[in-house]
């Protein structure tokens, strides 16, 4: 590691202070000490988070707000979370596993950076690491890269599963920065690569995450489904997250997000118009499958995403469809 | 900066924290305080070999710097038990060979000591199909509890046949024998 400064902020106030004088914010460390470790991260100035007053999670009118310094395992033993908004507690718990659940944080989960191996590398060519390197994985190994939203520059994935959830619950970003408070839906929170694959997410210099709002619960079935090379402490090949309420034999409202599919988590309301007000059927499945994968584009080692992603789907969906309430 | 007293009780001794905010935990446990018990794997979260109790919750010590363990109360192997007075979790170790190199085992043992205290907690896990419920500790759910310690020897049977022997002698889980 290189050498560095750190400082432990006693209150929001204070963590926004040192932000803004050019300090690098850690919450949990789970991911920022490793890319220092690699020298992908090289910060001069560390905050700590751990007293800056972000550790709680409360009510927020019908919903809830998770405090940003709340850990994984904490948001999922929560008893609100496991009763209201189960998808969460379940995409969490298939993340990771108990030891780094239990320092790995909210905000810094959101944050967290992709696993391509080529970013992990510093003697390989890569455009987030190194912009105007190159892309290693374009030609490379890249079976756990992405086939939707990637650009010339990064196929990279965010490889995360919390805001996989988060994304089909609605849930918002609530942030601080020199620019004052923003409450960003997380949808618009991460970046598809472009031509500026360095930057993950929408946020600014010094501008730190507060909490995360999730609206008042759907009453819906909730499901992940996270397919992966074993069967625990991996990261997903393709995950699916889906909020659904049948009425009446057919689905009456439906959330899906998917996960390690995009190159951020990825929600697209077309399918979702596909299976609203229709009986479920494996021919419903498939047509939402192809909607879903109509742009989708394999570099090769990860082509198998594509199909495996249609029966993720359609599998996720039948479990949740027979299982729907009214 | 660390404040001058910046302290962690490590297996009930306060010790003032390393001044370099970049040693690990894992760093600071082995070479500066000599508690060469828990072992560096991977060091980088992904073996369990680190594996230390901080506050009573089970955490990968390689990942996190000791600087931000500031007023912690940190338990490592050395404190679970001694050669000659093992805890009941190291004794069904030995029994059930849960070990061959033993590399992996002061990571398992501090791991399945904060798993007892989850399962008393109530705490659901990917296994679990009801989140709402008590969990039982079915041999299913002891592996996806145990699944972030790797065992490169694949003790992996005998470690759950250990730790259900535990976890069956302390029939109302209440984390009280391990
Ligand atoms: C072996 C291994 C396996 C893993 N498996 C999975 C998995 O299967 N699924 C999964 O989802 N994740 C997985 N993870 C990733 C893990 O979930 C993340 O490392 C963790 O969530 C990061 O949280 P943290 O609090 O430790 O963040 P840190 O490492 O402290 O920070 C990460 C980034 O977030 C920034 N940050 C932190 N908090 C804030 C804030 N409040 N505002 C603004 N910026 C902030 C930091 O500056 C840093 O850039 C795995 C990690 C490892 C090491
Ligand atoms: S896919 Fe993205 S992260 Fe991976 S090498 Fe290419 S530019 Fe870097
Ligand atoms: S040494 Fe810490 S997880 Fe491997
Ligand atoms: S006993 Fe050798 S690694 Fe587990």
């Amino acid at each position: 590691m290189r050498p560095f400064a750190l400082d432990h902020a006693a209150s929001t106030a204070e963590a926004l202070q040192f932000l803004d004088d050019g300090a690098t914010a850690i919450a949990g460390g789970t991911n920022l000490v490793d890319l220092m470790k690699l020298q992908i991260a090289t910060p001069e100035r560390l905050v700590s988070l751990r007293r800056s007053g972000l550790g709680d999670i409360a009510q927020d009118g019908e919903g809830l707000r998770i405090g940003a310094l709340v850990t994984n395992a904490d948001c999922a033993a929560d008893m609100q979370v496991r009763e209201n908004w189960p998808l969460l507690a379940k995409a969490i718990l298939a993340g990771a596993s108990p030891q780094l659940r239990n320092r790995a944080t909210t905000g810094g989960n959101l944050c967290q950076r992709t696993r391509c191996g080529y970013f992990y590398d510093t003697s390989q060519a890569c455009n987030k690491r190194d912009p105007g390197s190159g892309c290693a994985a374009r030609e490379g190994f890249n079976r756990i890269h992405a086939v939707l939203g990637t650009s010339d520059a990064c196929i990279a994935t965010y490889p995360g599963d919390m805001a996989v959830a988060m994304l089909a619950l609605e849930a918002v970003v609530l942030t601080q920065g020199p620019s004052g408070e923003r409450e960003i839906p997380i949808a618009q929170f991460h970046l598809p690569p472009g031509d500026d694959p360095a930057r993950d997410n929408v946020l600014e210099a010094g501008e730190l995450i507060t909490a995360v709002r999730l609206p008042a619960p759907t009453g819906g079935v909730q499901i992940y489904r996270k397919v992966r090379d074993r069967a625990s402490y991996a990261f997903a090949l393709v995950s699916v997250a889906v909020d659904l309420t049948m009425n009446e034999g057919r689905i009456a409202r439906c959330a899906l997000a998917f996960g390690s599919l995009g190159t951020v988590p990825w929600r697209d309301p077309a399918v979702e118009q596909v299976l609203i007000g229709e009986a479920p059927s494996s021919a419903l499945f498939a047509k939402a499958a192809e909607v879903l994968l109509k742009d989708a584009q394999g570099f090769g080692a990860n082509d198998f995403k594509i199909p495996l992603a249609a029966r993720a789907l359609a599998a996720t969906l039948n479990d949740a469809t027979r299982t729907g309430k009214a | 900066m660390v404040s001058s007293t910046a302290m962690a009780v490590v297996n009930g001794v306060a010790n003032p924290l390393p001044a370099d905010p970049r040693r690990t935990l894992l760093e600071w446990l082995r070479e500066d305080l000599g508690l060469t018990g828990t072992k560096k794997g991977c060091d980088h979260g992904q073996c369990g070999a680190c594996t230390v109790l901080v506050e009573g919750r089970r955490i990968n010590s390689c990942l996190s710097l000791a600087q931000l363990h500031d007023g912690d109360e940190i338990e490592t192997i050395e404190a679970i038990g001694t050669p000659d007075k093992l805890a009941p979790l190291q004794r069904a170790f030995v029994t059930h060979d849960g070990f061959q190199c033993g590399y992996c085992t002061p990571g398992q043992i501090c791991s399945a000591k904060a798993l007892m205290q989850e399962l008393a907690d109530g705490w659901a896990s990917a296994q679990t199909e009801d989140l709402t419920a008590r969990p039982s500790p079915t041999p299913e759910e002891l592996r996806e509890r145990m699944s972030g310690n790797i065992c490169r020897c694949g003790a992996y049977s005998n470690i759950i046949a250990a730790l259900e022997e535990v976890i069956a002698a302390d029939a109302d889980h209440q984390g009280t024998v391990a």
